[in-house]
């Protein structure tokens, strides 16, 4: 090994530790990933035990009737007493979210690779995205349950799909201009066709841009698909379950299906966070070291 | 011989009418085959327009430009320069030896020779141990080694440097100046060198053109005549200074 070599591999080492300082104390990975894992979610499971005793004692001692704000305890025999009916309705419900959310998502991907790629459809488009987006959209969803028919999950899926569809598309396009321009220049440099800068340059810039949105974009999609549901339409829903109970007081009973798409709503964000880092390693890398 | 530059009354103007802008003017400009030369003026100057007007990222308004006696266009279409940015220019997902092999893909190298001339400019750089590394994980010196890696992968006759070592600390610095040095001399490429700094363009040129602004002209060239080794021993050399104040004087001569 010359000196040179030395020095780097030095350096190197000294490097990698480095990469991992704060992560890694004296001792070794193993206990130090789970000491990581417990201080990075006790907390918040401490705080959220604390939040349930605190509802369940504070609605005991002030007598709080159930039709206002039920017990966790009542809500949880409601939520095993009719896990059967509410499960079914969660993932009747999900699949009108995940639908809108593939249809939304899909569309506003082709729409943004167009606008990134023609400067006269992104001047003539993104302006009328923008207002678009600052409209609420909700407020369509009686029109496409006439249009899609008031039965159909597809009604409620299109709702999904343009409320999805704009933060997606106006994030994606965003990643795929905002480029730093010297990268830009770089690929002029060596002759790359546009199509080869779009790969290579924007869509990777892009997809931290494209994952934000799809976060948002998760949770917003089981929103819109219940709120779509409360505008009418089959019974078996989440929407329509959550109205007709508290529409006969059982409350307890609304509030497990609230929870069913409580925990629908945190799988789907979970999901998209795995995708994230399956598709972005070199991004997870960068957050490790921070 | 061919020029690999030849520049005759070269023009550029930014922009129309009442606001256009002068950017250089009259510029003359020739390089032969494995020349050495640093553009230096102060900020404004056009020097860094000078040099994307070489590499065909900009086009002239007026005069004659060639580049191995082909338009800029055809030059870089065939790929005949690799350009070092100010800024490293890395791509933040993909490893150093990704990033090496960048030009090779785009010019659809099969994938055993891209790693055949990623390792060997790697080496060459002396950042092989590193090739696995994101370039977060580099130091500013080492991600600007890479890119001059990148820049020389496909072997251009022609280098581009726009103030490379402008973000770099003064040792880190001279370091890089002497490895620029050394891979001149292994490769015997040209190279375009855009500078802001008195001694780094003395230290590494065949020949430093003094450049001033409104609008951007060469106002004078200054033949560096030290030995063409050179080391830290060429850094205390009286000819050193000498020729430190001649570019220091030349560029103040154009500011008044």
């Amino acid at each position: 090994m010359t000196e040179r070599d030395r020095i780097i591999r030095e350096s190197h080492e000294t490097d990698v530790l480095s990469a991992f300082e704060g992560d890694v104390p004296v001792g070794g990975r193993t206990p130090a990933a789970i000491r990581e894992f417990g201080g990075k979610y006790l907390p918040a499971l401490v705080s959220f035990i604390v939040v349930i005793l605190l509802w369940e004692g504070l609605t005991r001692l002030f007598g709080i009737e159930t039709f206002v704000l039920p017990k966790p305890s009542e809500i949880i025999s409601s939520f095993i007493e009719t896990w059967d009916v509410v499960w079914s309705a969660g993932f009747k419900t999900l699949f009108e979210a995940v639908g809108g959310f593939g249809i939304g998502v899909s569309a506003a991907l082709v729409t943004s690779l167009a606008a990134a790629r023609w400067v006269g459809f992104r001047e003539g488009m993104l302006p009328i995205a923008i207002a678009a987006n600052a409209t609420p959209i909700v407020a369509l969803a009686p029109i496409f349950n006439n249009w899609f028919s008031i039965t159909s999950p597809l009604s409620k899926m299109a709702v999904v799909a343009v409320v999805v569809y704009f933060p997606v598309m106006i994030n994606t396009t965003r990643g795929l201009l905002e480029v730093d321009p010297s990268e830009l220049e770089l690929m002029r440099s060596v002759a790359a066709t546009s199509t080869e800068t779009m790969r290579r340059v924007r869509i990777p810039h892009a997809l931290p841009f494209l994952f934000a949105s799809l976060k948002v974009a998760s949770a917003l999609s089981l929103i819109a698909a219940i709120v779509a549901e409360y505008f009418g339409g089959p019974q078996d829903v989440l929407g329509q379950y959550i109205i007709n109970r508290a529409n006969l007081f059982q409350f307890p009973d609304a509030w497990a299906a609230i929870l069913v798409a409580s925990i629908l709503g945190v799988t789907f964000y979970v999901l998209i966070l795995g995708a994230e880092r399956l598709f972005m390693p070199w991004h997870v890398s960068l957050r490790t070291r921070e | 011989m061919t020029m690999v530059v030849d520049a005759r009354g070269v023009g550029k103007v930014f922009g129309r009418g009442v606001e256009a802008v002068q950017a250089l003017a009259d510029i003359d400009m020739v390089m032969e085959t494995g020349d050495f030369v640093s553009l230096i003026g102060p900020s404004g100057c056009g020097k860094s327009t000078l040099l994307r007007l070489v590499a065909d990222l900009l086009e002239p308004t007026s005069g004659q430009l060639l580049i191995n006696a082909k338009t800029p266009s055809q030059a870089r279409l065939d790929r005949d320069y690799g350009m070092v940015f100010q800024s490293a220019t890395l791509l933040d997902w993909r490893t150093v030896r990704k990033n090496v092999e960048l030009p090779l893909e785009i010019m659809d190298f099969a994938a055993e020779e891209r790693s055949r001339r990623a390792e060997e400019m790697l080496d060459l750089v002396q950042l092989d141990l590193f090739a696995d590394h994101y370039p977060w994980q580099l130091s500013g010196g080492m991600q600007q080694r890479v890119a001059i890696a990148r820049a020389l992968a496909f072997q251009p006759s022609l280098l581009l440097m726009d103030e490379p070592f402008g973000a770099l600390d003064e040792m880190t610095r001279e370091l890089m100046q002497q490895e620029v040095l050394r891979l001149w001399g292994e490769t015997g490429i040209s190279v375009v060198f855009v500078t802001h700094s008195i001694p780094e363009a003395v230290f590494l040129s065949g020949r430093v053109l003094v450049m001033t602004p409104r609008p951007g002209r060469i106002s004078s060239e200054i033949v560096i005549d030290l030995p063409p080794e050179r080391d830290l021993n060429t850094r205390e050399s009286p000819r050193y200074f000498e020729l430190i104040t001649e570019v220091r004087e030349a560029l103040r001569r154009g500011e008044s």
